[in-house]
């Protein structure tokens, strides 16, 4: 073989190792039993109420996170202070933090003994074991997606519009609504898509700080785990409406991310 | 009457000016990027807060350090033009027009966009967005944006800078245009000497943070105060209109404003300013006709005489101020002084025409 001509080909097997290796299990799913079987075990109760369960709680949390994230990011993005950095690192903690740990740490803080529990059931609010926990753990993981991705969009729009914007006569918290969110609405949207799916495919800290009670706190990858041994045809099912979920949700934030770049690089 | 005043420090830089603008007047504030002249301008607007500083406009307030008050920049009504116009992109031409008009009824607000897009000859793109706009387009709409909400003060940030040199000429005239009507002070940057001497009635020269000095263009070029402005003023800037043209290789034909006759090997026709570098002009004894095909005599009488190094800058007025630049060796048989009658000769070739 001549000297240098392996490169290139070596590049094309790394890539096709890759790709098989990825996509491998997301086909397995739903090869491995007939069209059939998948949509006789969406029929099960169970599984339809794990499903509606998690449509709620990723559906509050992310609404949560939308409304306390986008001010949050763009006070980040416009603002320069002492311990900026500081800042942005905390916020984006979760993402890098075991999800176990995350489910202990939101037990030490808000459980019944936790540091702030106490204060939280005065209010008569129940989070452990209880929908309202189930929330709380996917706005915990998931916030930080969002604010990173509206951050990052915030920083792209242009200052001179911020600027003109308030020449013209609208105050900072205007300027805020008419200019800075339309713009940096594509952007935006796409930390949304990749909140949304984290919160989707949420397991461990949700196990840890609100359990797996059906109907209750059994959001659909819990309810995959509980169905593992005995009816695996509904865990397959299950499973396959996630990879559905997160397969568009994926695809929304590739193309609103592309169209926030192309609009930033105007 | 606007007034700005401040002094600050912005990352090492100092700047410490102050500048008065008349209702219905423009100054032009002309200086080489970094000189602190945007800054300026922002302060103006109150979108930078100077350590030290003191705004008014007519009789109100806007900024005074000494006594802590500040009026928030969307109560300030300056119409401000951006360099880069700041079009919003997510909004059609219209709306991006319509953005400053408060209190107008919903259905009205289309209309009065509409009416200035009309004025600046641009109705028919009122649904487009910006990014389809050429430069000279996208200016318009930044300048009827501005002018929506009818400001008090107009603020303009090198409104010509983003325009290419073909779409330049014609835009300055409009803006020019449009300076005189609005009747508010004007306050207009630009790295461009020409520039600030074809828009500003007066023009001041800031350098490193300072005013270095101020008058109107034809005083800065004749009695520059340092070599920086005379150096910075650059060409002399003559007014007139151009006769029409006879033929293919004649050259241009020029009644000057006031009075006396140009030349230039450049086209125009009608309104035109016409410059000439103050190095290319020769000063002889009044009535001498040194002969040359395309060369130009002009009758004018010594106003100053000013040192600077090793150059002489005589200051004319033709009527027209213009001023020439010498050395020093071509002054000893001129008996150079304020009243002497003199002719000034330079060439055609030399001599830039733009259209008014």
């Amino acid at each position: 073989m001549t000297r240098g001509r392996w490169f290139a080909p070596a590049l094309v097997v790394a890539l096709a190792l890759a790709l098989t290796f990825l996509t491998l299990p997301v086909v397995a799913i739903f090869v491995r039993t007939s069209p059939g079987n998948l949509l006789g075990a969406l029929d099960d109760p169970g599984v339809l109420d794990a499903l509606w369960l998690s449509l709620r709680t990723t559906l509050i949390a992310v609404a949560i996170i939308v409304l306390l994230g986008t001010p949050t990011a763009y006070l980040l993005a416009t603002r320069t202070f002492r311990g900026h950095s500081l800042v942005v690192t905390l916020i984006e903690l979760p993402l890098v933090l075991p999800p176990a740990v995350a489910g202990v740490g939101l037990l030490a803080a808000l459980g019944p003994n936790g540091i702030v529990g106490g204060m939280i059931a005065d209010t008569g609010v129940r989070l452990v074991f209880e929908t309202a926990g189930v929330v709380v753990a996917l706005t915990f993981v998931a916030a930080p997606f969002f604010i990173r991705g509206a951050q990052a969009a915030f920083g792209a729009v242009d200052r001179s519009w911020l600027e003109a914007s308030r020449t013209l006569g609208a105050s900072e918290a205007r300027t805020f609504l008419r200019v800075a969110i339309p713009a940096a609405a594509p952007g935006m949207l796409a930390g949304l898509a990749l909140a949304w799916g984290r919160a989707v495919g949420e397991f461990g800290a949700t196990l840890i700080f609100a359990g797996s009670f059906r109907g209750r706190t059994q959001t659909a990858p819990l309810a995959i785990y509980e169905r593992l041994g005995t009816d695996f045809d509904a865990a397959l099912a299950l499973s396959a409406v996630l990879v559905a979920v997160a397969g568009s949700l994926l695809l929304t934030a590739k193309l609103l991310g592309g169209r926030g770049m192309a609009r930033a690089a105007r | 009457m606007l007034r700005v005043e401040a002094r600050t420090t912005l990352g090492g830089f100092d700047l410490d000016a102050a500048v008065e603008v008349p209702a219905g007047g423009c100054l032009a504030l002309a200086g080489p990027s970094g000189a602190g002249k945007s800054t300026l301008l922002r302060i103006a607007a109150g979108l930078l807060r100077p350590h030290h500083g003191h705004v008014t406009c007519g009789d109100d307030v806007w900024l005074d350090t000494a006594s802590g008050r500040q009026v928030a920049p969307e109560l300030r009504a300056c119409g401000y033009v951006f360099q880069d116009y700041a079009l919003f992109g997510h909004m059609a031409v219209w709306q991006n027009v319509a953005y400053g008009l408060r209190g107008v009824a919903r259905g009205a607000r289309r209309r009065r966009a509409e009416e200035l897009l009309e004025r600046f000859g641009i109705a028919h793109l009122a649904d487009e967005r910006p990014r389809t706009l050429s430069g000279g387009e996208r200016q318009r709409v930044a300048l009827a944006r501005a002018l929506a909400p009818r400001p008090r003060v107009l603020l303009l940030d090198e409104p010509l800078s983003a325009l290419d040199a073909r779409t330049r000429a014609s835009a300055s005239r409009e803006l020019a245009g449009v300076l005189r009507d609005t009747g508010v002070p004007a306050l207009l940057v630009t790295h461009d000497f020409t520039e600030a001497a074809v828009l500003g009635d007066r023009v001041a020269v800031i350098d490193g943070g300072r005013i270095v000095q101020q008058g109107t263009a034809g005083e800065l070029a004749a009695t520059p105060a340092s070599a920086f402005v005379a150096d910075f003023t650059g060409a002399v800037v003559l007014t007139g209109v151009a006769r029409p043209s006879s033929g293919p290789d004649d050259v241009t034909v020029v009644d000057l404003d006031g009075g006396g006759v140009a030349t230039s090997t450049d086209r125009g026709s009608g309104p035109v300013a016409l410059s000439v570098h103050p190095w290319e002009i020769a000063l002889e004894p009044a009535g001498a006709r040194s002969e040359g095909s395309a060369q130009n005599h002009l009758d004018a009488e010594v106003v100053t005489v000013t040192h600077i190094g090793n150059r002489v800058r005589v200051g004319l007025t033709a009527p027209q101020p213009f001023v020439a630049e010498i050395t020093g060796a071509a002054v000893g048989g001129l008996h150079l002084a304020p009243g002497v009658l003199v002719t000034a000769t330079w060439k055609a070739t030399a001599t830039r025409l733009v259209s008014l």
